[in-house]
């Protein structure tokens, strides 16, 4: 069962209490003290300031700044202007949204309001994928207990300020996580994405100004706007502060949910957090950040969770969804898995992406069934490289990365279906 | 009319939440799919005159999205879920296995109706894996007994 994290900071601190996803619990522990702070004592301007120089890097997969999107949003005009929620959290790997937004509704809440505030939005849409439903639920009812007590509405907690929020429920498309992708489906769509430019923050949500920001990102806002960017600063790496929810899975003997400061090193939330492999076998590799972000082999897990350190060892951090693989483990299914995800959930719109995705998982499983050969891992690079960078969305990258990926360190894994003319790794996990 | 009067005024209701009244769509898709258990044509021809868009505007979305069905469907719907995380701690042997059980492949339903089973991409339940979505219900941990039990405690 869905349980709280193992290991917790200020985010989730207060997870284990039965009362904290109420209104009433939420501000037992202070809760909506940081947006009544930040809406009757600092200016919109004050607010993005504060958070960039906190240094918040979003949280939904890229990384990117917030305080920074939130400031592209146009100051002048009198057109609407709206924030994004994107909890379509379907990055396979991924689970620390879904206990935010059951355990944490009002914590995010919050921290919509407070950027409400700061980009002048008129309206949030929470966009919630439609699988989790009793999340959902659980926002639903935080919504509603926050209209009753005038936090959402016409009149926010009695400073004259406007906003409502909205939740939309998704309805199973993995494109839908992918920002304009969920712009498309929140106006009732097919959830393919846009071409950009215009950008979000130009022409988003039916057509109007738009942040979208993860349902996590907005979570560390309360607690900045309360205790500052020098606070918020003592966690994490120098470019990459605060704490991040890693979600660990696969073998290990302790998987589950662990609330850390990005920088920690890999090696620390496998061996140590999480307990390490079962029955004492070895590991094999680790994906660090979610099923698009390139593994690493058993000898680089001393690499420090933040972009800066990831990207030097040629991947990511992007969800914090860790993966780990024993040494039964054999590659080649892990690509066969991984291909036939991204051929299943391209939405199809560009030839690239579409086609790719396709000739990739057939060529992987040839490979897997002992039918292929030496040829086909120089086609793999090959139409993997050539999914880079020409799409209207990084789909194509998020597929082409984890072949390279598994084609960079485990070669050889390939190399001896074609030779052995079988799948050599008879014990590891069934396909 | 086969979209009744209540339903009606829910998607009403969810019309007046949004900007524009098409962003009132998947939540009346969802609306219309819970009276009906799936789409028809009939129900998207009336959800066309609600929105004023053509039908095929309807089906085109309903038919982008997993949890939308534009054809009759079995009465109980359990998918397992195969990505990575699952698979890694025997989600494939446990689907395997639930096909033996029920007599069926996967994804396909029960001779009778009562059970569709098939495989879904990643739930978000990767710490709690292997795992499956019955009826829209999450559970979790499974072993093998388990959910055999829970399948075999569906209605008929």
């Amino acid at each position: 069962m869905l349980e709280r994290p193992y290991v917790t900071q200020y985010l989730t601190e207060h997870f284990g209490e039965a009362d904290y996803p109420t209104l009433e619990g939420y501000e037992r522990f202070g809760g909506y003290g940081a947006a009544r702070k930040a809406l009757t004592e600092m200016s919109p301007d004050d607010v993005i300031e504060l958070v960039k120089t906190a240094g918040l890097q979003g949280r939904g997969g890229a990384g990117f700044p917030a305080g920074m999107k939130w400031s592209f949003m146009p100051k002048e005009g009198d057109r609407p202007k709206y924030l994004v929620c994107n909890a379509d959290e379907s990055e396979p790997g991924s689970f620390k949204d879904r206990i935010l937004l059951e355990r944490g509704a009002h914590q995010m809440l919050e921290g919509i309001l407070i950027a409400a505030w700061a980009t002048g939005a008129s309206a949030t849409f929470i966009y919630i994928r439609g699988e989790y439903a009793h999340p959902a639920d659980q926002v639903e009812r935080a919504v509603a207990e926050a209209y009753a007590k005038k936090y959402l509405g016409k009149n926010v907690m009695g400073t004259g300020f406007a906003h409502d929020v909205i939740v939309t429920r998704g309805a199973g498309a993995y494109i839908c996580g992918e920002e304009t992708g969920l712009l498309e489906s929140l106006e009732g769509k097919k959830g393919q994405p846009r071409k950009k430019p215009p950008f979000p923050a130009q022409y988003g949500a039916f057509g109007m100004p738009t942040t979208v920001n993860n349902v996590e990102t907005f979570s560390h806002v309360p607690h900045i706007i309360e205790k500052g960017a020098n606070w918020f600063r003592s966690f994490g790496t120098e470019k990459s502060p605060g704490t991040t929810i890693f979600g660990v899975s696969g073998h290990v003997v302790r998987p589950g949910l662990y609330e850390l400061p990005l920088g920690t090193p890999l090696s620390e939330i496998v061996f140590e957090h999480a307990g390490g492999i079962p029955g004492g076998r070895k590991v094999k590799g680790v994906i660090p950040g979610g099923m698009s972000m390139p593994i690493l082999p058993a000898g680089q897990l001393d690499v420090p969770m933040a972009n800066e350190f990831l990207r030097e060892r040629k991947t990511m951090l992007g969800t914090g969804g860790i993966m780990v693989m024993d040494e039964t483990t054999c590659m080649v299914r892990v690509a066969s898995v991984i291909s036939y995800f991204f051929r299943d959930e391209s939405c199809g719109q560009c030839t690239q992406c579409r086609e790719g995705t396709g000739w990739i998982n057939k060529i992987v499983d040839r490979v897997e069934r002992g039918a292929g050969e030496e040829e086909d891992l120089e086609v793999l690079a090959d139409v993997a490289g050539k999914m880079e960078a020409k799409t209207i969305c990084a789909f194509a990258d998020a597929a082409a990365w984890p072949i390279q990926g598994l084609l960079r360190h485990f070669r050889d894994d390939f190399v001896e279906h074609v030779r052995q003319r079988k799948c050599p790794f008879a014990g590891s996990f069934e396909l | 009319m086969v979209i009744s009067e209540q339903t009606r005024s829910k998607i009403a209701t969810a019309i007046s939440k949004y900007p524009q009244k098409r962003g009132a769509l998947l939540p009346a898709i969802h609306l219309v799919q819970a009276d009906h258990g799936h789409v028809s044509n009939e129900c998207a021809v009336e959800l066309a005159e609600i929105f004023e868009i053509r039908p095929i505007e309807v089906m085109e979305v309903v038919t982008f999205y997993n949890m939308f069905f534009d054809s009759p469907q079995a009465r109980h719907h359990v998918y397992v879920c195969t990505n990575l995380p699952c698979s890694l701690r025997g989600a494939r042997s446990l689907l395997n296995q639930l096909e033996s059980h029920l007599g069926v492949t996967a994804p396909g339903e029960t001779p009778d109706g009562r059970i569709f089973l098939g495989h879904e991409e990643c739930l978000g339940a990767c710490g709690y894996a292997p795992m499956m979505r019955v009826d829209g219900q999450y559970h979790e941990d499974l072993d093998v007994e388990k959910a055999k039990r829970i399948l075999d405690s569906l209605g008929k």
